[in-house]
């Protein structure tokens, strides 16, 4: 993956950064990405031979969130130097250049890296119609098989990219599809979250950077075990009263005001992969639940369409009967209870279907 | 606009009062005692990455009064500041890294004798020894 012969260390010298400038960066990449800083003088080794990779970003069917999540940075932030360290050489919400120039631009970039660009994506691709999102007159469709044949690995940033997102919800009007349904052929790393937080986003880059595409270890969905390996229940700090079965009954009651577990409240933590709990958002100030609002599951597939985000997990569509005993067991008495309305809720449910 | 003051006025009087804990504190602070026990047997160095622990609103800050402001303090500026501190407890140092635009970007307890991040790098006194010179060059 090079776009010319210049290391990213070369690179950070030009921008008159000292080598203890470059440790710096070498300790907080670590941290971002979520690795224990024994792994510092590795990550330094390694990103003192890497060399910075073309990036080719292609914007699909998406509300440009992702793009807005990845360049929430003001002045040379850490994640602004990972994200420099590449050569972004195509994001049309970014670049300066329009219309023929920009086309050209990718065209060369492609030609240029030729089966070691990486190929990074957000938003969904309709198959309903190829008109329903076009850039410069062809299809996403078209634009991400071309593209995609000569990317080294494709990165789907964003719920949308790596799973279908909001686009695809019930009925799917224009049959939106994510990445892997199309591209079968090459290496995805899926960085699902609605948006992702940016310094996953960065983490993920990082990873790459540093010990290559083998070198990120993926989940089930292919998501990077280091953001995604763990759910948010499992390091949420409300876990606690989750443990002694006190929960908050409303957000204006005084287990809400006490800090107590949200999850009666509709917190989808237990069956959420992502990093929220521990990286945070807005440099690290808060997530969700910290601020008093249930995790609503957005880095897993078809969070949009498994039941209201208000509602507990035990009556929706999340894990069914496995869910339900969980809570039960975990909550005591409470939980039991909750358990039992649940499938109450649940045989009334289907009762109204077949009605 | 009367009707959204007193409504906002209403919101302000209700008391917010936090319980909430994530019981990572004293684990963290016997984490530190048992380290510098092996820092001063075996010359053993650790470090804890704070950023990686689930810690409930306002526990960080729990940790950091705890252990205290020792006797050396040191401050640098490269991609943005950051500040070393010795604790309160000899070899136990809280390192913290912000960015450009002072958002903390890393925040790490070291049990060593030193930083490593405050020592001379050597490719940096290199680079100071050419510009050194080119300078003296100069000046006779």
């Amino acid at each position: 993956m090079t776009r010319d012969d210049a290391r990213l260390i070369d690179y950070l010298r030009a921008r008159g950064v000292s080598r203890r400038g470059f440790m710096k960066f070498c300790a907080a990449t670590t941290s971002l990405m979520a690795l224990p800083p024994s792994m510092i003088p590795r990550v330094a080794a390694a990103l003192e031979q890497a060399r910075r990779p073309s990036v080719i970003w292609l914007p699909f069917q998406e509300c440009t969130g992702c793009t807005e999540s990845i360049t929430r940075a003001h002045g040379a932030t850490i994640e602004q130097l990972v994200f420099e360290a590449i050569s972004l050489d195509y994001q049309h919400t970014l670049q300066a250049a329009a219309g023929d120039a920009a086309e050209e631009a990718k065209h060369k970039a492609m030609k240029d890296n030729w089966g070691t660009y990486l190929l990074a994506v957000d938003g969904s691709i309709p198959l309903g119609n190829k008109g329903y999102s076009t850039i410069a007159g062809h299809s996403n469709l078209d634009i991400l098989e071309e593209a995609a044949e000569g990317a080294a690995a494709i990165i789907a940033i964003g719920s949308c990219a790596a799973f279908g997102g909001i686009p695809k919800a019930a009925p799917n009007p224009t049959q939106a599809v994510s990445v892997s349904d199309i591209v079968k052929n090459k290496p995805i790393i899926n960085v699902s979250g609605c948006p992702p937080i940016p310094v996953v986003i960065t983490g993920v880059l990082a990873q790459v950077l540093t010990f290559g595409l083998e070198g990120v270890e993926v989940d089930h969905l292919g998501r990077p075990k280091a953001f995604f390996g763990q759910s948010i229940h499992d390091r949420c700090y409300r876990r606690p009263f989750y443990e002694r079965g006190q929960f908050a009954e409303t957000f204006d009651d005084e287990g809400a005001k006490a800090g107590w577990c949200l999850y009666k409240l509709g917190c989808k933590g237990p069956v959420t992969y992502n990093a929220c709990a521990t990286v945070k958002w807005n440099n690290g100030a808060s997530f969700p639940i910290e601020a008093g609002h249930g995790c609503i599951g957005c880095s897993e597939p078809d969070f949009w369409d498994r039941g209201g985000f208000y509602d507990a997990l035990s009556v929706t569509d999340w894990g069914g009967a496995k869910t339900v005993a969980a809570a039960a067991a975990a909550g005591v008495a409470v939980g039991a209870a909750a358990a039992a309305l649940a499938r109450s809720k649940q045989k009334k449910a289907r009762v109204e279907d077949k009605a | 606009m009367s009707t959204q003051k007193s409504a906002s006025a209403a919101l302000q009087s209700i008391a917010v009062k936090v319980e909430n804990s994530s019981g990572n504190v004293l684990p963290i602070l016997h984490e530190v005692r048992h380290a510098l026990a092996r820092l001063l047997d075996g010359g053993d160095t650790c470090v804890i990455d704070l950023r990686a622990i689930p810690l409930a609103p306002g526990e960080e800050e729990s940790i950091l009064a705890a252990l205290g402001k020792g006797e050396v303090s040191a401050d640098f500026d490269a991609l943005g500041r950051s500040e070393v501190r010795e604790s309160a407890y000899g070899g136990c140092w809280v390192v913290t890294h912000y960015d450009e635009a002072g958002a903390t970007k890393a925040r790490f307890i070291e049990i060593t004798t030193i930083p490593d991040i405050l020592k001379s790098q050597s490719a940096d006194i290199a680079d100071g020894i050419e510009r050194l010179a080119a300078r003296l060059s100069v000046m006779t």
